[in-house]
């Protein structure tokens, strides 16, 4: 049972591009050994900045043979045949045998495929490996047509046994490997053979190398909080830096330093991201004042003089940082000052957003008129929510954030409480673009929320308004996000908004303002659809920067709008550079997108599609608050075996009913009358729908949806055992007409909860 | 190896000892104003082709928007980049690379130098290629890149660049605060000069007509000039009127260089809009794009004589 150990030696490998690498180099060459019929007991892949490893301990010495009979012609078959069958399995005649084969003989041939040597296959498998690997980004050099990270520098390919260590003849464009590696680049320069996996590691821990970089973490974090305890202080954690670090180096070496005094009255996250994103530091915290008031550096080696010449050269050029930091500091301070949060915004007049769409101050200003109107819906104060749709953005002005566009919103609130703005005004500045992620926090802040909400809504107004949403795989804006983003500030808030009308009000606003930088005209398709530009030629202009002129009939260009007649002229006038979608259109597509994002964002939490697709049937869709209501209730009351029954009930109900109409061409809906009950479970069950109707009518106008689907599905008992007891197509007609009716009423009070008919089941 | 150079100018001089020492030829900048030394046709367009080449070059460069008037410790209008290209590539690139930084007095015993990640790309001259930026004590000293493609073109063989921003590295090894404070050549010397003695005049002086005073109307239209120019240079016949196969390349290419030091200069001026910007970058791309489909042609670019075997083959 040999192990083999392989080491793809290279210059500098990107540390955000190890931790996949790692998991392919072991996937490809297992899979592939495996593949080639070569089992192993264990295998695994370690990196460092300069190297990929992999060991496979347990490898079988050679895939087994593999035997095969194969049955051939007749034997009186024609020569012919018999030569051709030779031909196909390789072997003579005298090593075909003869069988009985029903009622002639026949020529039976056995093939057998030796084995072949376990290295021959690595070798096959690595040279595949290392042609076809998925980096993310790779490369040529020199004169070769390899493609790897960076150059390859040297392949160590080595088979372990009892019987001592081989290489396995490997060359991969002029690259032949070998048995030696190289340490550390600095403290153990030169290479060196080895003779297994564990020879390998210790020699390269001996040369300074730490093979490993779940150990090489570790050791880094060890060290700095140790080192930080030492000093009172505490590491900040940040498990990414730490990944990443410890793909940058091979012999983590870990230093420690002060801030200076003139650069801690900076904000903790200016100084945490200046120095995670531009030094690769992690910040040290002073655990009594919540201060940062240090920083950890990791080198990639020890010196003679303990550090002390690296430690100076990082506090050096981290001063030059945090000056720029400061300076931009001090001078967006000065800005607020001198002209307020929207002085600091005014510059945004000049920073287009999208070129159809305006420039980001003609977006400022659409959110504001939404977020103002969003307001009372989410229990802000109008004129609040506007004064922070207003400023929310003015930090894309920062000199702050021109420099680290991370620290967007959060710069902002920073300033709006320089400017003495009021707290929901700060809150919204650093929140309105929450959440992001799926698992990010959702504001609750009122003002937050409606700010948030009119510029996500805003923002999928206006690329629909352009026609330019999300297909396949593509979402280069991001509308997939903002979506998810409006669902989750709505439903994680309770918040009851047609959202309907939202879109209507956002698109018609976008419309407006696009139509107001652009020449919009009037669009009369002529009747065969094809002169559509030399109609153009003669079309009417509607607007041309009205805001100046205010020139522009709202009402018609409005009115050309909702016809999906309107359009925009290219830059020279001679062409149409697009047409608005008609708006009822639009809003009926987005709304769509919305609910199809809604689905996802149910199913995440165990809802299923047919489920939402019951309660998406029923009127008041637009209200995802209530949507979601309605769709747990009925999730719910589906999971508890009355709720799957009366599924089941209703259904049965249902499919006799639309038979019986289809059949007789008439709509049973009105009319079921106890008196022509004949049974006492068909008295039962009118009793009971008389209870539930009671019931549910008002459950329903308090959308009260669980009380309501309780109700629903207390009928179960009533409904089976009518079912079990009576024969619903009776030969007296007046009682067959009457069981229909009843039927019907099963049907509209369940479909008066939800369109039970979409649920699967 | 590694005594302390004294001066800005040792640090040049030793660079261009060390690389002139490891066979490369030692160039002189280019006569136009460029961005980055990457400019200088000795990158560009060497790159292009299968003929080696091995060549060192100091390249002042200028960034207008960079301006601050010689006030800035860091930053600079008008600055010096120490550029080397070698192709192929040579295995022990790294090595020279490290080399030279001990040729400049930096004890490779007691700092920390890395490679980190940073993919380069050149979107006016259609050019990329993956490598790193060197951190010495975490501070950027160099570039380090194996171009991939230049105009569009595929580099094979592979050329290894490397870009040392000379005066931020002069001012680590001298342990320099602020720029202007450097000194220039010897503080010994009879006349001492600081990098500010030669420079800071000019610093405010750029800087100031940079940002006010450059006619943005002359240098719109020198900027179409310059495109038409090169667009009609290359549109002439490969051979001229005594029957002699010249691909003008070279001419062509003088003006992809003007028109995109015109192009930093608008930006300056901050009369160029966002979108506005992506168009004019594309503009000298396409010029560029069309130098190197020209030099490819040439005998140097190892298309054959004077682009004589492209016509034949088209």
């Amino acid at each position: 049972m040999p192990d083999l150990l392989i080491e793809l030696f290279s210059e500098e490998i990107p540390a955000r591009m190890q931790a996949r690498a790692r998991d392919d180099l072991k996937k490809l060459v297992t899979d592939g050994l495996v593949e080639a019929g070569l089992t192993y007991a264990g295998a695994a892949a370690f990196s460092t900045p300069r190297r990929l490893a992999l060991t496979v301990q347990g490898l079988t010495a050679e895939s087994p043979t593999l035997r095969e009979e194969r049955k051939g012609p007749r034997v009186d078959a024609p020569a012919a045949a018999v030569e051709g069958f030779l031909r196909s399995t390789g072997l003579t005649r005298e090593q075909l045998t003869v069988r009985d084969d029903k009622k002639a003989q026949v020529y039976m041939a056995v093939i057998e495929r030796p084995g072949r040597p376990a290295d021959a296959i690595v070798a096959e498998v690595l040279d595949s490996a290392i042609r076809n690997f998925p980096w993310p980004k790779s490369m040529r050099w020199g004169t070769g047509s390899l493609r790897w990270v960076r150059p390859l520098q040297s392949i160590l390919c080595l088979m372990s046994d009892e019987a001592g260590a081989r290489v396995v003849p490997l060359d991969v464009d002029g690259i032949v490997a070998g048995n030696t590696t190289e340490g550390h680049r600095f403290m153990a320069p030169g290479r060196f053979p080895v003779s297994s996996f564990d020879d390998y590691a210790a020699k390269l821990k001996r040369a300074h190398v730490l093979l490993d970089p779940a150990e090489r973490a570790d050791r880094i974090w060890h060290d700095a909080t140790n080192a930080a305890f030492a000093a009172g202080l505490e590491v900040v954690e940040d498990a990414g830096l730490l990944t990443e670090v410890a793909g940058l180096v091979e012999w983590p070496v870990v230093l420690m330093g002060r801030i200076g005094e003139e650069f801690l009255g900076l904000p903790p996250e200016v100084l945490q991201t200046s120095m995670r994103e531009h030094q690769k530091f992690f910040s040290v915290r002073n655990p009594g004042t919540g201060r940062i008031e240090g920083y950890i550096t990791v080198a990639n080696r020890e010196t003679a003089d303990h550090g002390a010449t690296v430690l100076a050269g990082n506090g050096k050029v981290l001063r030059a940082r945090l000056s720029d930091a400061r300076f931009f500091w001090d001078n967006d301070l000065r800005t607020v000052a001198q002209q307020g949060l929207e002085g600091m915004a005014a510059g945004l007049a000049h920073v287009t957003f999208h070129n159809k769409l305006g420039s980001q101050m003609d977006r400022i200003r659409r959110i504001e008129a939404l977020a103002r109107e969003i307001a009372p819906l989410v229990g802000a104060a109008p004129d609040l929510a506007a004064e922070a749709a207003r400023v929310a953005k003015a930090d894309l002005q920062s000199a702050m954030v021109g420099e680290f566009p991370e620290l967007q919103g959060l710069m902002g609130s920073y300033y709006a409480r320089a400017a003495g703005l009021p707290d929901a005004v700060a809150a919204a500045c650093k929140d309105h673009y929450s959440p992001l992620g799926p698992s990010d926090d959702v504001p609750a802040e009122p003002v937050s929320v409606a700010v948030a909400l009119a510029d996500k809504i805003d923002t999928l107004a206006g690329f629909w308004a352009i026609d330019e949403k999300p297909t396949g795989s593509k979402d280069p804006y991001a509308l997939r996000r903002a979506a998810l983003g409006v669902i989750r500030l709505v439903v994680g808030n309770g918040v009851r908004l047609e959202l309907r009308r939202e879109i209507d009000h956002a698109l018609a606003s976008v419309m407006l303002s696009v139509a107001g930088h652009k020449r919009a005209v009037l669009i009369e398709d002529s009747p065969d659809g094809t002169s559509l530009l030399s109609a153009l030629r003669d079309a009417e202009v509607l607007a041309e920067d009205f805001p100046e002129t205010l020139k522009v009939d709202r009402t018609r260009l409005l009115g050309a709008f909702v016809k999906g007649e309107l359009g925009i002229l290219t830059a020279d006038g001679r062409g149409l550079d697009f047409r608005f979608p008609a708006k009822a259109e639009a809003i009926s597509d987005l709304l769509a997108f919305f609910h199809d994002r809604l689905k996802v964002f149910l199913r995440d939490q165990g809802i299923r599609h047919d489920v939402i697709d019951a309660c998406l049937a029923m009127p008041g869709n637009d209200d995802l608050t209530l949507l979601v209501r309605r769709a747990e209730a009925l999730s719910a009351t589906l999971k508890t075996e009355d709720g799957a029954n009366l599924l089941q009930g209703f259904k049965r109900a249902n499919n006799i009913l639309t038979q019986a109409e289809a059949k007789d061409g008439v709509e049973y809906s009105f009319g079921a009358d106890v008196k022509f009950a004949e049974d006492d479970s068909e008295r039962a069950l009118f009793a009971a729908l008389d209870r539930a109707e009671a019931e549910i009518a008002p459950a329903m106008a308090a959308e009260d949806f669980a009380r309501a689907m309780a109700a629903m599905a207390a009928l179960r008992g009533p409904i089976d055992a009518f079912f079990t007891a009576v024969q619903v197509n009776s030969d007296n007609g007046v009682v067959r007409r009457n069981r229909l009716n009843l039927l019907s009423r099963i049907r509209s009070i369940c479909l008066s909860v939800a369109d039970l008919t979409k649920v699967e089941g | 190896m590694t005594d302390t150079p004294r001066s800005f100018q040792e640090i040049i001089l030793r660079l261009q000892s060390y690389w002139g020492g490891k066979g490369c030829a030692v160039l002189q900048p280019y006569d136009m104003e460029v961005g980055a030394g990457t400019f200088h046709p000795a990158t560009t367009l060497r790159a292009l082709g299968p003929r080696p080449w091995a060549a060192a070059y100091v390249q002042p460069s200028r960034r207008p928007t960079d301006g601050r008037y010689g006030e800035n410790p860091n930053r600079l209008q008008h600055y010096y980049q120490y550029q080397v290209l070698i192709k192929p590539s040579p295995k022990d690139l790294q090595d020279l690379y490290l080399g030279s930084l001990q040729a400049i007095g930096i004890d490779l015993a007691l700092h920390d130098i890395r490679f980190v990640e940073d993919d380069w790309e050149s979107p006016t001259l259609g050019a990329w290629g993956l490598g790193w930026e060197v951190w010495c004590d975490g501070m950027e000293v160099s570039q380090f890149t194996y171009f991939q493609q230049v105009g569009g073109h595929d580099c094979r063989p592979v050329s290894g660049e490397l870009t040392y921003g000379l005066e931020r590295l002069a001012m680590y090894v001298l342990g320099i605060d602020h720029v202007m404070d450097m000194p220039y050549n010897d503080p010994q010397s009879p006349i001492a000069l600081s990098y500010g003695d030669v420079f800071r005049q000019t610093e405010r002086e750029y800087s100031r007509w940079n940002f006010d005073q450059a006619d943005t109307a002359m240098l719109l239209s020198h900027f179409e000039d310059a495109e038409a120019e090169c667009e009609r240079i290359l549109a002439a016949p490969a051979t001229d009127g005594a029957g002699r196969a010249i691909v003008m390349a070279h001419p062509a290419y003088d003006q992809c260089i003007k028109a995109s030091h015109l192009f930093n200069l608008l930006d300056a001026r901050g009369v160029i809009s966002v979108t506005e910007r992506q168009a004019y970058i594309g503009r000298v791309r396409a010029l560029a794009k069309k130098c190197a489909d020209a030099f490819v042609t040439t005998e140097a670019g190892g298309g054959g004589a004077g682009g004589a075997a492209a016509e034949v083959a088209v």
